[in-house]
């Protein structure tokens, strides 16, 4: 009990520093990343593609992106995909995608705000 | 194809999320005296009849059209029932879906569990509406986890923030590492 009272102290205060420089409000979001993760995303590493996102949007100290998954997305041969949107509803699809790719669009798409047109995919998903 | 137990572990929950599921809960016992693994899966998504659960079992049935889909509980199945154990599934439409699969933990041919911690982290910061609740027992201990308390305690901050995942990370991996005695 001890050690989970800590874990509540340390997450509040993260949460105090967070909100003061938080630049999300009422789900506003600068980005939204969204990863298919149904069983044939899985089996060729979309865990492991989100995980690295999450990992660059650490090390980047980014506070207005938002990752999310969907079950379910069209073709199997161009998985793990990656679908990078903007506040202004702009989409972009990355497809065949590992952890080092992942970092690679948080660093350009994400930071600099240039789209990485050599993961690009143009495949409808649905 | 599923070199983890926890990659296993990260369709079922899906499969919860696909079924609409507002709450899904993990637990995890290693029984080393007895030499089993236990994993278990229940969630309140909206069940199936037992003409769909029947289904389930068919790896070439699928609702979507995603090719993959329809595998993953056969593969699932096929890894328990291969290394000494059983595989089950209960589920009741409008009320959910319980998975158990169960099988000997030392056989050599059982799958690593893998990065648990990081199947927890993608599905917690990713699906942040829905409640994760794990508990993983084994000798060393019990752990309990609840996203909804984290959600509680965060309010408006997201649970992709980054100094929430940094967090959550270490939080995860750091206790998952304290009772995990099996590899």
């Amino acid at each position: 009990m001890a050690e989970k009272i800590k874990t509540l102290d340390q997450l509040r205060k993260i949460r105090e520093e967070t909100r003061k420089k938080m630049s999300i409000r009422e789900g506003k979001y600068r980005f939204k990343v969204t990863i298919p993760m149904g069983t044939s995303g899985i089996v060729v590493g979309a865990r492991e593609v989100m995980k690295a996102f999450l990992d660059a949007i650490e090390e980047h100290n980014l506070t207005d992106v938002i990752v999310t998954q969907t079950g379910f997305m069209g073709s199997r041969s161009i998985q793990p995909v990656a679908i990078v949107e903007d506040d202004k509803g702009n989409k972009i699809t990355y497809g065949n995608l590992t952890p080092d790719k992942a970092k690679e669009i948080v660093e350009r798409h994400i930071v600099k705000g240039e789209v990485v047109q050599g993961y690009v995919v143009l495949t409808p998903l649905e | 194809m599923m070199e983890e137990l926890s990659l296993h572990i990260m369709d079922v929950l899906q499969n919860s999320l696909a079924a609409g599921a507002r709450k899904v809960e993990l637990e995890i016992e290693e029984d080393m005296d007895g030499d089993r693994l236990r994993i278990k899966v229940r969630d309140n998504g909206k069940g199936m009849t037992p003409e769909e659960l029947k289904r389930v079992w068919d790896p070439f049935y699928t609702t979507k059209r995603d090719i993959g889909v329809g595998l993953g509980i056969p593969m699932f199945k096929w890894v328990a029932e291969h290394c000494d154990g059983s595989f089950r599934m209960e589920s009741h439409p409008g009320e959910g879906t319980m998975l158990e699969a169960e099988m000997r933990l030392g056989h050599i041919d059982r799958p690593p569990m893998g990065d648990l911690a990081g199947t927890v982290l993608a599905m917690v910061v990713s699906s942040p509406q829905v409640r994760f609740v794990l508990r993983y027992k084994s000798r060393k201990g019990d752990f309990f986890f609840d996203s909804q308390e984290v959600r509680e305690i965060l309010g408006d901050v997201p649970l992709s923030n980054a100094e929430v995942i940094k967090f959550l990370k270490e939080y995860l991996s750091e206790n998952l590492a304290k009772v995990m005695e099996a590899a």
